[in-house]
């Protein structure tokens, strides 16, 4: 079976993250109130042909923190978003 | 006579630079292709700046699986001398050699601009023949060069005396001003600023002398 994976990176928690804090600034002069604790991150999509979600969630978890994150600073969560 | 290897990767833009800088100091270079899995015949590696496979996904995280990288796993292990320099600092961090990791720079801004660091150790390759507390002025130029590690790594690295070169004046949030570190046996250096273009005082500095002369194994010169 073919299943299509989404795969979120993240830094940790603790780990300076100047971008979401530059996002988060900018959001006052949009009319934006109320919004925190905004941090960046990257997404990843991509088919995994696995015979079973947990072999493909495996798979892709695995090519998610040796290659997708940094796993010193980022955090990764992969999950099948469709199986077809 | 001390024969350097100098990496390319697809992306990377300094190793002319680390070849000038390299020949002024008496010393001979190659250039190894990232496909090349052989450094054996080296007296010192380097692996100079640049965007290494376009600094796709992370800086270093492709370059980390280059064919190239099991050579210089292999000569880092043997304990001779390996430098990372900006984009080889990022390459060596991703690939384990190095603790910690690099992030984009406080204030989000890419900077280019003379710094100066301290030597604060003088255990590594890079810094044998200079004294701790010397200052230099070296060259940064860089987006990602903020040198970031967990509150452990931090603590290790002070008590193993690992921490090379620290900024007088942190230009990129780097924890604890750090601009340069080494591995426990300290033949494997990476450092954001860049020595290879602080070789010549007509070009502003010519401190990256030292460092450069300390890790090829070689005297210092006297300028001409």
């Amino acid at each position: 079976m073919k299943f299509s994976v989404l795969v979120e990176v993240s830094l940790r928690p603790g780990i300076a993250d100047p971008e979401g804090a530059t996002i988060e600034r900018a959001l006052p002069a949009l009319g934006f109130e109320g919004i925190t604790a905004m941090r960046a991150g990257k997404a990843f999509r991509f088919e995994v042909e696995a015979a079973s979600a947990a072999d493909a969630e495996a798979q892709a978890q695995s090519l998610a923190e040796r290659l997708l994150s940094n796993p010193v600073i980022e955090q990764s969560h992969a999950r099948i978003v469709e199986a077809s | 006579m001390s024969h350097v290897a100098i990496v390319v990767f697809p992306g990377s833009n300094c190793e002319y630079d680390a070849a000038n800088a390299v020949e002024s100091l008496g010393a001979t270079f190659e250039f190894v292709w990232h496909t090349s899995a052989d450094l054996s015949k080296f007296d010192a590696v380097i692996l100079p700046g640049g965007f290494a496979h376009g600094d796709y996904l992370r800086p270093g995280a492709i370059a980390r699986f280059s064919p190239v990288m099991s050579a210089v796993q292999e000569y880092a292990a043997s304990g001779r001398p390996v430098l990372g320099i900006c984009n080889g600092f990022q390459v060596l961090t991703e690939a384990g050699l190095l603790p910690g990791a690099l992030q984009k720079n406080r204030g989000l801004t890419f900077l280019c601009q003379p710094s100066t660091v301290r030597v604060v150790s003088n255990r590594s390759v890079l810094t044998r023949t200079t004294a701790v507390g010397e200052e230099l002025s070296i060259p940064i130029n860089h987006f990602s060069g903020s040198y970031t590690c967990d509150d452990d790594t931090l603590s290790a690295l002070v008590a193993n005396d690992q921490i090379v070169l620290r900024y007088t004046a942190n230009p990129n949030g780097s924890r604890d001003d750090i601009a340069g570190v080494c591995n426990s046996a300290g033949n494997v250096v990476g450092l954001m600023p860049h020595p290879e273009r602080a070789t010549s005082a007509l070009l502003g500095s010519e401190d990256g002398r030292a460092l450069l002369a300390s890790f090829i194994g070689l005297s210092l010169p006297q300028a001409a």
